[in-house]
C-alpha cells in the first residue's frame, strides 16, 4: 500500500528534475530545506530522524539535491521526504513537506479492533513494517 | 538543468528555421549582453592583457558552446574551472567577480554569483569537523562560483595528519562529478601555487584554464590611481601627478608592494593628509575645487620618498 503523506503524495512519484524545482520554490521564499528519514511509516509518527542539519542560507537547489543523493545512498531502503522551513514571524513552522523516497515494497498497514466495554470498538492501526528491528524493515541489513 | 530552461530560444521561431540552418552569431552576441560585460572590463581594468584576452577566448567558446547546444550538436559541459596565478593586488579577486558575471550570462551558472573563501572556512580543527564545513560552503556555492583565496593554503606538506587534504578530496570529487553546477576558481600567487599543483596533481588536471596575472607598469599603476581617484570624485593637481609619477617608481623598490592595492592604500593616506591639510586652515574659504584636488605635498609627505632620499 503506497504511504500517501505531505504534498503530492497522490500524484506519481516526482523525478528528480521535478524535486529541483520544488526546492527552488522553497528557497526562492527563504525557507530552509531539511532532509528527513524514517522507516516507520505511521502517520502519527512525526519524529523522523534528520539527515544532518538544516539547511539554511542556500540559494540553489543543487546543493540539497548533493546531501539527497547521499541520503539515498545511505536509507535507499527507508522513506525520505523533504520539509520547507518558514522561520518568518507569524509562521515559524514547516510550509511544505513531502516525500522523495520510498521503499520499494511497502506493505501496508494492519487495522487492529479492541473490543472495549459497552460494545465499543478502539481502532489501531499498525505498519506491517514495524513488526522488525528499526533498520532491518524493508528489507534493508 | 533550469539553466537550459531559462535559455531564450528565439533564433528558431524567427523565420521556422530548421536546426541546421545559419546561425546570426552577432544576435546571439548581443542577446547575451557579454560584449557590455567584456567592454566593462575593458574600461575598469587597466592593463591584464593576457588576462583580457583569455576571458575574451573562454567567452567566445562559451558563446559558441551555447549555439552548439541549441543546434543539438552536444558535447560535455565545458570545464570551466580556472586558477589565477598571481603577486598580490593584480586583480585576481575583481576579475573573479567578472568571470561569474560573463558566466551567468552566458548560462554556464545559474546564479552570478560568488562566494569567496579561504582555507579557514574549508578546514576543520578537529577529525570529522572538515568534511561538514566543505560541504557546507559548496551547498552555499552551488550554482555558482566558489572562488578560493590563497588555495595552496589547503594543503600543508609538512604536516601529514592536516585536515586540509580531507577539504582538497571532497573539492575534487564535487569539481568532477557537479561540473554543471558549480565553478570553483583558485587564486594565489604564482610560485606556491605551483607548488601546490605539483603535489596535488589531481587538481592541475581538473582546471582548464590557468591563467597568469602580471604585474601592473609605473603608467598602468598611474592610470590605475587616476581611475580610483575618479571614482572617489578626487583628483590629481598637475604637480600631484608628476609627484605621484615619483613615488610609483619609489614604493616599487621597497618591499612589501603589492600592485593595485598599495596605490589604493596610498591614495587613502593622501586623503588624509589632504583633508588635515584643510583642517589646518578653518578660516579659508573652500571652493569644491579645492576639496576634490590632492596638491603634491599631500603626496611629498609620504614615509616613501623619506626612505627613497636616506638610500
Amino acid at each position: 500500500m503506497r504511504v500517501t503523506q505531505g504534498c503530492f503524495s497522490f500524484l506519481p512519484d516526482l523525478t528528480d528534475e521535478q524535486i529541483t524545482a520544488q526546492i527552488q520554490y522553497c528557497l526562492e521564499k527563504g525557507w530552509a530545506v531539511n532532509i528527513e528519514f524514517t522507516d516507520d511509516p505511521h502517520p502519527r509518527n512525526t519524529y523522523w530522524d534528520m539527515w544532518g542539519l538544516p539547511m539554511f542560507d542556500l540559494r540553489d537547489a543543487a546543493g540539497i539535491m548533493m546531501e539527497l543523493r547521499e541520503c539515498r545512498k545511505v536509507y535507499g531502503d527507508r522513506y525520505i521526504r523533504l520539509s520547507g522551513f518558514d522561520s518568518s514571524h507569524g509562521w515559524e513552522s514547516v510550509r511544505l513537506s513531502f516525500i522523495v523516497n520510498r521503499p520499494k515494497q511497502e506493505p501496508g498497514f494492519h487495522l487492529e479492533r479492541q473490543e472495549s466495554g459497552g460494545r465499543n470498538i478502539r481502532y489501531t492501526t499498525k505498519s506491517y513494517a514495524v513488526g522488525r528491528p528499526e533498520g532491518q524493515r524493508y528489507g534493508g541489513t | 538543468m533550469s539553466a537550459q530552461a531559462t535559455a531564450p530560444v528565439p533564433a528558431q521561431d524567427a523565420g521556422e528555421a530548421p536546426p541546421d540552418d545559419k546561425v546570426d552569431l552577432r544576435r546571439e552576441f548581443n542577446e547575451v549582453g557579454i560584449g557590455e560585460v567584456l567592454d566593462q572590463l575593458d574600461r575598469e581594468l587597466i592593463g591584464l592583457k593576457p588576462v583580457k584576452t583569455r576571458i575574451r577566448e573562454i567567452s567566445s567558446l562559451l558563446l559558441i558552446e551555447r549555439v552548439r547546444k541549441r543546434m543539438n550538436l552536444t558535447s560535455e559541459v565545458p570545464t570551466l574551472h580556472m586558477s589565477f596565478t598571481g603577486n598580490p593586488g593584480t586583480g585576481k579577486t575583481t576579475v573573479a567577480l567578472r568571470i561569474a558575471s560573463i558566466l551567468h550570462r552566458l548560462g554556464f551558472v545559474r546564479r552570478g554569483k560568488v562566494v569567496s573563501v579561504t582555507r579557514d572556512e574549508l578546514v576543520g580543527q578537529y577529525i570529522g569537523h572538515t568534511a561538514p564545513k566543505t560541504k557546507e560552503i559548496l551547498k552555499k556555492a552551488m550554482g555558482g562560483v566558489l572562488f578560493i583565496d590563497e588555495a595552496y593554503y589547503l594543503h600543508r606538506p609538512d604536516n601529514e595528519r592536516d585536515y586540509g587534504q580531507e577539504a582538497i578530496e571532497i573539492l575534487l570529487q564535487v569539481m568532477e562529478s557537479q561540473r554543471e553546477d558549480l565553478v570553483v576558481i583558485l587564486a594565489g600567487y604564482g610560485d606556491r601555487m605551483d607548488k601546490f599543483f605539483a603535489s596535488n596533481p589531481g587538481f592541475r588536471s581538473r582546471i582548464a584554464h590557468h591563467i597568469d596575472f602580471p604585474d601592473y607598469s609605473d603608467g598602468e599603476l598611474l592610470a590605475i590611481a587616476e581611475l580610483m581617484l575618479h571614482d572617489m570624485n578626487y583628483k590629481f593637481t598637475p604637480d600631484a601627478r608628476s609627484a605621484f609619477v615619483r613615488y610609483i617608481e619609489l614604493r616599487k623598490t621597497q618591499p612589501l608592494f603589492s600592485n593595485a592595492r598599495s596605490i589604493r592604500n596610498a591614495l587613502d593616506r593622501m586623503r588624509l593628509r589632504q583633508a588635515n591639510r584643510l583642517v589646518a586652515d578653518l578660516d579659508r574659504a573652500l571652493s569644491a575645487e579645492d576639496i576634490m584636488s590632492l596638491e603634491a605635498q599631500d603626496v611629498l609627505a609620504s614615509r616613501v620618498f623619506l626612505q627613497g632620499a636616506v638610500r
